[in-house]
This record gives structure tokens, sequence and C-alpha cells, in this order.
């Protein structure tokens, strides 16, 4: 479709720019502008009538004026998706970064993604050997699932979600992930580390990236992760391939939201947010699953950094919401030098009752797992008690828990950004550390469990 | 002369403005040249504010807008159970077939299946007058319910002709002298309350098998209750929980915008369940609306008005049925979305002026009736809050404690704690024992009530010795009070948990649930015995027959082996008097 050019720009603000006396234009519709220097930005119609219609503009608004040019193109936003992306570099409105060729496209994919219908989803099952023993045994990954990371300012968020990209596998098989990772408005320097981490496993071969960094326009981070994931969507479901979604970092996708929501005058919700928000986060959260009938799968591993680490701000209380569980990086935990400081209490991953046993990990899993977060549990509430009354004051029963709370930071915790733990490993790992626990104490483990992996010494 | 086709204006996310036709508030109308579902929320002037049910990229002005003259209603009859739709009652599995894995748009798709045959079998004769609401006939729909066919509300009159045998939902069944024919399926609007003849004040609880709500905070059958917690509590547990084991007759469950995988697990899990009080798959008595969160806002606004009348329906054959809603939150949110679309003036948080009358008038609608051919039939309905951050000041969670009589509040740290149900005692509330003591002092014990407010006096007293221990250690407390942390300690662990994954103790009936009750009251009065003839704290709590009682609510026949298990706890801790 050749279309108009239109010079009846009213109003521009913020990243929005107002125009009038269109012929009718789609909601949704992608638009060009093209600028008196004869540079070009690309937009999107927000809002749109007889009399007037509303453009984000994606790049900014900066030298835009009421003469610039603006053009529908006809059609809503669209990724050209082609198995040939896996391996590619592309920025955060999916064009070439690596100096590649331009993609092309097999199909063109409509990049807001339709719901799945939740009859045809099939439930995720499969558990996914991350080799971290605190994901492994307490908030068990499982393929299909969406789980953040919830971290905040400071924290090695971006070791732990390499190191899960590095290792994650089924169990007993060597089937590898696509990773697509989708970078929002994070600095050049923490791109790099992602970038020169993948180069150097070599798994940038079997990954694509989206990459929109902190000084590219905000605005364009919206659909960032819309094209990351009907690139992931394209590859599971048509390619049939295991793809884990990485997406960081939620917070700044959540921020430019916010900017646009304030530029169009809306009533805010909660610190400013939109009230739409969670739908918003909804349309990219629910993209993970799998559905019936196909090979592929789509596992989220979003990253976001709580403000203030504040757990009850909106962005990681919408996405806890969403989210099946979420994996919580503690402060306290880092500056104890432990890595990786993963605070299992917090922490939850909502479909592992349906993963883990006898037929996908171990027998012993559920039961050792619950045990070893109620010993760790009780004994981190021990500490605030010893800080008053001092340890004296404490009979055996509760010293041993006191003790097993630092093994488990140390031990069970504690691990190398390299070091990858069979499941196995991480159980055994846990037996042998609640040997310093009398067996009478162990509440939760039974009698036939204790006998069968039991280390307790005579 | 009114006019029913016209012409998009103006397009606002699931927002549309139209011109050019005459429609009615609430009127479902077509829009665009997809004819996408949408329904008339405000009038202008000239201009129809239609909130669209399907996504409207690509659509443009001038396209055109059809109004139907209907308002959006949902089919009834035959066909619903066992059934899960979409918001506006599309079934998801039709959906599948037409569009495929992804929901696309512009599909239509009947909430009953027209050409499926049901055995009909007449209850009425030639010759009998009826009115609105008289049963006609009977269906038996699944093994475990009979779908009772009535007259539509607002016809009356005597019986020309009826006849049993092989119909589909649209062939007539029934004919009435003044040429009003009656087929098995009724159309309701949704947004209006069915009618009946009088609402009663509830005097039965709906038995849930979980203790706390049942021994602590009944809620009951025709009553309100609202559970709000924040993410990670098990709010989503509970409301399963309540779908697989209230004894009410039917289900209604809306997933309103909420996880399509947990969808997906209720659809997977439900079939392979059986019914604690009917031993048939639950599915026969269930019927499921799932509008996740990605799904059309619109739709999800809807979904709860469909589910209601769907559970008014099953109300009028007279049915005691349970309407399960997770999360209303989600629904609170898509009316202030869309309110925010229309740029209204906003109440508190951004939420429309009206959330509290809207909620009001949802929780109205439940309640415990006579039906208008006389019989009794209840709609529970519990609805579940997510509140931003846990925090319930704000309006939703206001809103819905203002109207509801039961708030089950669920609690955090009682979930990182691992006690399930996190439910927390001290906040929670029911206003209903005063109008259900009566049924408990007759179906379970006399002594029902004393029981429970024995029980929660100690809950309570507990909380206060507590704050104290938080201080000094428990040492430092006389031994009766030291005792009383025991029996409270004693209520938490064996009690109040509950291991809704265990198949044994998922489900706890009231007779059990009084007995294991009984059987702590019993623990403490033994024990201040024993220690007032100088038996040592610590042998009482000890005592190994005390450990096996506990256990042994996780064996089958629990209810049978509770005496004598009470007996041996008695007999060992008279023996610690000795052993001193």
């Amino acid at each position: 479709m050749t279309s108009k050019e239109y010079k009846t720009i009213t109003d521009i603000k913020g990243p929005l720019v107002f125009l009038e006396k269109t012929e009718p234009v789609a909601y949704g519709e992608i638009v060009t502008i093209r600028l008196s220097d004869g540079s070009m930005k690309n937009g999107q119609v927000l809002d749109t009538s007889d009399d007037a219609v509303i453009v984000q503009v994606f790049e900014g608004t900066e030298a835009i004026d009421r003469q610039a040019g603006v053009k529908f193109l006809g059609d809503v936003f669209k990724l050209p998706v082609s198995r040939d992306l896996v391996g590619r570099i592309l920025d955060g409105a999916g064009r070439p970064r690596d100096g590649g060729p331009d993609i092309v496209a097999e199909e063109k994919a409509d990049i807001i993604g339709a719901a799945i219908n939740p009859y045809s989803r099939q439930s995720p099952h499969d558990f996914i050997q991350t080799g971290v023993s605190a994901i492994d045994c307490c908030t068990t990954l499982v393929r299909g699932q969406k789980l953040p990371i919830f971290s905040a300012s400071g924290l090695p968020h971006n070791d732990i979600a390499l190191q899960i990209a590095r290792q994650a596998k089924l169990k007993d098989s060597d089937e590898e992930f696509i990773v697509v990772f989708c970078a929002m408005g994070i600095t050049a320097e923490e791109y790099n580390f992602f970038r020169t981490d993948l180069e150097r496993t070599g798994a940038l071969e079997n990954a694509v990236l989206f990459v929109n960094l902190a000084d590219d326009p905000a605005v364009e981070r919206l659909i960032t992760p819309r094209l990351a994931l009907t690139a992931a969507e394209y590859l599971a479901f048509e390619h049939d391939y295991h793809v884990l979604v990485i997406y960081t970092d939620m917070t700044n996708y959540c921020d430019s939201l916010r900017q646009i929501g304030a530029a169009r005058e809306e009533v805010p919700g909660r610190r400013g947010y939109p009230g739409y928000m969670y739908t918003d986060l909804a349309m990219l959260y629910e993209r993970a699953g799998i559905v019936k009938g196909k090979k592929g799968s789509i596992t989220q591993f979003p990253i976001l950094t709580m403000p203030g680490d504040d757990i009850t701000h909106p962005i990681p209380d919408l996405s806890g919401y969403i989210t099946e569980g979420q994996i919580v990086i503690s402060r306290e935990l880092h500056q104890a030098g432990i890595y990786p400081p993963i605070n299992v209490l917090p922490s939850l991953s909502r479909l592992m009752g349906g993963c883990i046993g006898e037929k996908t990990t171990r027998d012993d899993h559920k039961k050792v797992s619950d045990q070893m977060y109620a010993a760790y549990a009780e004994g981190r509430e021990l500490r605030g008690l010893v800080a008053i009354v001092g340890e004296d004051a404490l009979n055996e029963r509760d010293l041993q828990l006191l003790k097993f709370s630092d093994i488990f930071e140390d031990k069970f915790l504690r691990q190398d950004r390299d070091e990858d733990r069979t499941i196995d490993e991480t159980l055994d790992l846990c037996w042998n550390l609640m040997s310093s626990i009398d067996e009478k104490y162990l509440v939760r483990l039974d009698r036939e469990l204790i006998d069968k992996y039991g280390q307790h010494t005579e | 002369m009114s006019n029913n086709e016209g012409v998009i204006y103006r397009i606002s996310g699931p927002v549309v403005t139209a011109t050019g036709i005459d429609a009615r508030m609430y009127e479902v109308v077509r829009v665009g040249h997809e004819k996408l579902m949408g329904e008339v929320i405000e009038i202008h002037g000239e201009q129809s504010v239609i909130q669209v049910y399907e996504d409207t990229s690509g659509i443009r002005p001038g396209e055109p807008v059809l109004s139907t003259g209907q308002t959006l209603s949902v089919q009834l009859g035959p066909g619903l159970l066992t059934s899960i739709y979409d918001g506006i009652q599309r079934p998801l599995q039709t959906l599948e077939e037409v569009m495929g894995v992804f929901i696309t748009r512009g599909v239509d798709a009947d909430g009953l299946d027209l050409e499926k045959k049901w055995d009909f079998v007449a209850t009425a004769s030639a010759g009998d007058e009826v009115v609105g609401g008289q049963i006609i006939g009977t269906v038996q729909e699944t093994e475990t319910i009979t779908h009772k066919i009535m007259v539509p509300p607002k016809a009356s009159g005597t019986i020309k002709n009826i006849d049993s045998g092989e119909f589909t939902v649209t062939e007539t069944v029934c004919t009435l002298d003044d040429g009003t024919e009656i087929q098995m399926m009724q159309e309701w609007p949704v947004r209006h309350p069915r009618p009946y003849t009088q609402k009663y004040a509830p005097d039965t609880p709906l038995v849930t098998g979980m203790r706390i709500l049942d021994f602590l905070f009944p809620l009951a059958k025709g009553g309100a209750a609202g559970i709000p917690g924040p993410f990670g509590s098990g709010k989503t547990v509970t409301q399963q929980s309540l779908a697989k084991y209230s004894d009410a007759q039917l289900v209604v469950y809306i997933g309103c915008g909420e996880r399509g995988n947990e969808m997906t697990e209720v659809l997977d899990e439900f079939p392979g369940l059986i019914d604690p009080n009917t031993g048939k798959p639950l599915m026969n008595r269930t019927v499921m609306i799932a509008n996740t969160s990605n799904m059309p806002v619109a739709a999800r606004e809807a979904s709860v008005y469909t589910g209601i009348t769907i559970a008014e329906y099953f109300r009028d054959q007279g049915y005691d049925v349970a309407l399960m809603a997770d999360s209303t939150s989600r629904w609170a949110e898509a009316m202030r979305e869309i309110s925010s679309r229309l740029e209204e003036m906003p109440g508190e948080e951004g939420y429309p002026a009206y959330l509290s009358s809207r909620l009001a008038e949802f929780y109205e609608r439940a309640g415990r009736v006579e039906t208008l051919n006389g019989d009794d039939g209840s709609v529970t309905v519990i609805g579940a809050v997510s509140p931003p951050g846990g925090d319930i000041s704000e309006p939703v969670s206001q809103g819905t404690l203002r109207i509801v009589k039961v708030f089950w509040g669920l609690d955090a740290g009682l979930a990182r704690k691992r006690h399930f149900p996190a439910i927390n005692w001290l906040n929670s509330y029911s206003l209903y024992p005063q109008s259900l003591n009566q049924w408990f002092r007759d179906n379970i014990a006399s002594d029902f009530p004393e029981v429970r407010t024995e029980i929660s006096a100690l809950l309570k007293v507990e909380a206060e010795l507590q704050e104290i221990v938080q201080l000094v250690g428990s040492d430092a407390l006389p031994i009766d009070q030291q005792l009383t942390l025991e029996v409270a300690r004693m209520i938490r662990e064996y009690f109040l948990q509950q291991n809704g994954f265990d198949p044994v103790d998922a489900y706890s009936g009231v007779e059990q649930q009084y007995a294991m009750a009984k059987a702590i009251l019993t623990f403490q009065d033994e024990a201040k015995k024993a220690m007032a003839a100088g038996a040592r704290l610590q042998d009482v709590v000890n005592v190994p027959a005390r450990t096996e009682l506990m256990r042994a609510r996780f064996a089958e026949g629990y209810l049978e082996s509770i005496g004598g298990l009470v007996d041996d706890m008695v007999g060992e801790i008279t023996g610690t008097v000795e052993a001193n």
C-alpha cells in the first residue's frame, strides 16, 4: 500500500506526536516520520479517530517539528522471523546490530502476540537442572515456567542469570536451550558482560540478542521484549526449540510504560505507574508455556531490580501475581560474601510440586527440600534471639539449628560461578549437611528415607 | 426510527467510539469488518462508547458498527456442566477447534452445543397451569446432576403440549396455550440478577473440609466471603480446595485475570478428582470460566457476571451453588482500565468511583432464596482479592470487606513458615456463627459453639504470651502459661495446619474437626490435672501417645480411631504423675 505523507502535526509532547486531518488510520498501525533533514523515525498509533491521531515515537521526538512528514504504513508492527535469527544480535527495534545482513523473513509475525488458549496449554512438568543447588532443590525451575529473579541494584543477578543460561538442561539429557536475550535499558557495560560471556562459552551461536541500551530511546523498550518473545514463539512453536528467554531489566520497561502514560495524561495508578500495567506485564509473562501438539517450549527468566529493595513496590508486586514464583536475591547474603546470594525463604516455584519426585528427580526431593527449608528458617530466626539473649540460653536442638543455618549458607548456597551440580549431587549434599542435626529433630523426613540416604554416623 | 448501523469514529485500545447508531446502554454491538463483539457502556449525544471484548489492533475509523438489540447474555441449559468458557461464554474447546492454540478474534461461538440431543423427561403434563421458574421436565446432564428445565421467568399459562424424548436445546419441548414455545435453552442478560421469590437468612454452613474455615470462621450456604492475600500466600490453592471439597452441589469456578498454566492445571486435575460428597468425578458438577491475564480486558470484566448468572440459573433449579472468583482484584483492575480509557474522574487509587457499588451489587447476588417455584436454593460467593503489596487498606479489599460477612485473611508470614492454609486466625472473622450455631448444635455436638470459643480464646492468649516470649524467652513464664503455649502450639500444628495435598488430611469432616478440638481440650485438662499432682511439663508434653494422636490424622478412618487414641494419651499423662 503506497501511502500519503501528512504534514498535519498539531502538537508534540514527550514521546507523542498528535496530528489531524488524516484518512482513516488503524489502531496500532506503524508510522514513519521524515524529519526536515531527511532522517527517519518510527512510531505506532496509540489512539485514532476521524479528527486526530496520536502517535508514539519509538526514537523520541527530538528534532521533530510541525513540518515533519508522517506516513502510515497500513500494517501493525511485525517482526520478520526466520531460523536464521539464531546467532544474531539485533537492536531494540529488531534491526541488525552486529553488522550482518537484514533478516530474510520466512514469515512476518505480529509482535503483540495472541493469548494461548488455556485449554490448549500443556501443564509444564519437565524438571530443568540449573546446576545451582538453591534453585534445583528449593525453587525448582520447570520447562515452560516463568520464574523471575527479584534483585536490586548492586547484586549479582546477571551472573546468576548467565550461570543458569549456561548450565540449564533437562536431567540426563544434553538437549540445549536456545537463549533469547532481551536487554532493556541496561548499560553498555552490562551488555558487554553478557555478550562476552555468551561468546566465551560458545552460547552466542545458539542465541538471539535484542538489545536496547540505557542510551537508546526509552520508548523503544516497550517493543523490545515483544520482539524477543515473538522470535521465541517462532523458534519454539515453528521450529521445535526449547527456548529460554532472559530479559533484563523489567524495571526499565515499566518506567518507560509510566513515561508514555504520563505523556498521555492518563490517570496514574500506584506510584505513577499506569493502571493497566498488570495487563501489560501479563501480556509478556503469559507468553511462556507449552502448547499441546508442539514440541518446543518457552521458559522465561525475567530479571527485575526492586527499587529500594522493596518487594511491595508495584513492579515486583504485580510481577509476583503473574509469574509462577520468584527467586529473591538477598543483599544480606551478598554482603556476607556468599554467591549465589539466593534467599530461599521468600523464594518460591509454584510449579515445583508437579515436577519433582521419584520419576523426575529423586524420591527424597520433596521431603529433603521441606526439611532443609524448615531447619534453615528456624535457624535464621534463632539468630535474632541469640543477638538478644546469647547462645547460652539456647537448648541443644536450637543450637544445632542455629549452626545449621550457617552451614546451609556456607556449604549449600555457596558455589562457584561455573560449578554445575547435578540434582543427585545437590540432594546428597543436603543429606550430608543435615547429618549435623540429630535425627529426632528432622521431623519432616521419614524413617524409610533416612535409612536409604541418611549420612548420620552412629 | 432507530438506526442499527453506524461507523467507528475513534479507537483507543479496547474502547471504541461509534456514531450513527441508536444504541441502548449495555447493548451488544458488532464492531468493524471482523464483527468484533462489544458492549455499549456510555452514550454522548450522537456517540456511543463501546468496550470491545477482543483485540482492536488494525481496526480503522469509518469501519461499520452494527447494533444487535440484545444485551450481553448467556445461554443457559443442558451442556453447561463440565464446560470451560472464556469471559463471554465462548467454549474454549470450540475456540481451539476454530482458531488453533492461540486466541485470535472475530469468532463467535455458542455457549451450548446446539446440535446435541438430550433425553428430556417431562414432569409436567398438558393442562397444567405453570408460572415462570416452574420445573416442567428434567435432563440427566451428568451422573450426579439432574438438570431441571424451567419455564422462563417471564412466561406463564396452561400447558397445551409437552413431550418427553430426544431434543436439542433449541427444539420446542413444551407449548403453552397462548402459543409460547418453551425450549430447554434460555438466554439471560448477565448484568441482571435472575428473579426469585424471597431471600432467607442463611442457617446451614457450607462445609469445606478445611478445619480453620469450618470450625473457626464458618461460611453459610448463601453467604459471601472474601479471601485477601499477597502473592504466594495460597489464595489459588485455597480456592481450588474449596472447589474440590466444599459440599455445594454445583461449583462455578471463575479464573479471572489469572495465570494460564494454573487454569491448565485445574483442567488437567479436575477430571481425575473424585467429589468426596458423591464419590463421582468432580468435573460433573463444575462449570469453569477462564479468562487469563493476557486475554482481552473487557471480557475479563464480563467474566464474573457470566459466572454468577450461570450460578443463579442452577440456584433457581433448587441447587446449592458455590461460586469462586479468583481474583476479584483483576476484575476491579479491568474496570479501572476501561474507566481510565473513558477519561472518567477517578476515585481512590485510580479506581472508578463506582467500584464499591459494583462490588456490592456482585456480592449481593449471593444468597439463599425461595425460588420462583417454591424450592430452596443458594449461591455462595467466595471472592479472592489480591491486594497490592498485601496491604488490605486498598480500595478493592475495603470495598469487599464492607459487604462480605466472612473474611479469611491470608498471611505471607504464615506461608513462609509453611503453615498452610496460611489463614491468619487473629485477624480473620466470620459473622455467621450466631446464625449457624443451632445447626452445629443439632448436627454435630450440643457444646460445639462453646468448644469453638475456647479454642479461639486459647489462640488469642497465645498471641499475647508470644510477645512476652520474644523478649524474655519461654522459660521465664510461669508453668501454667508454658502449658498454654504448648496447647496453642498443638492447635496450630495439629488442628489449623492442614495438608491440602495429602489425600486424607485434605478433607476433614466437621465431626472429625470437633473430635480433634475436643482432643486438644482434653489434653489441656489432663495436663493441668497431672501437673497439679506433681508431673513435669516436659514429661506431659512428650508422652508418645500424644504424638501418635497427632500423626494419625494422616491415616484413613481417623474419626473412628481418635477416641481410642485420646484414651491412650490420657492414660500416659496420668502415668507421668506416678513416674515422678
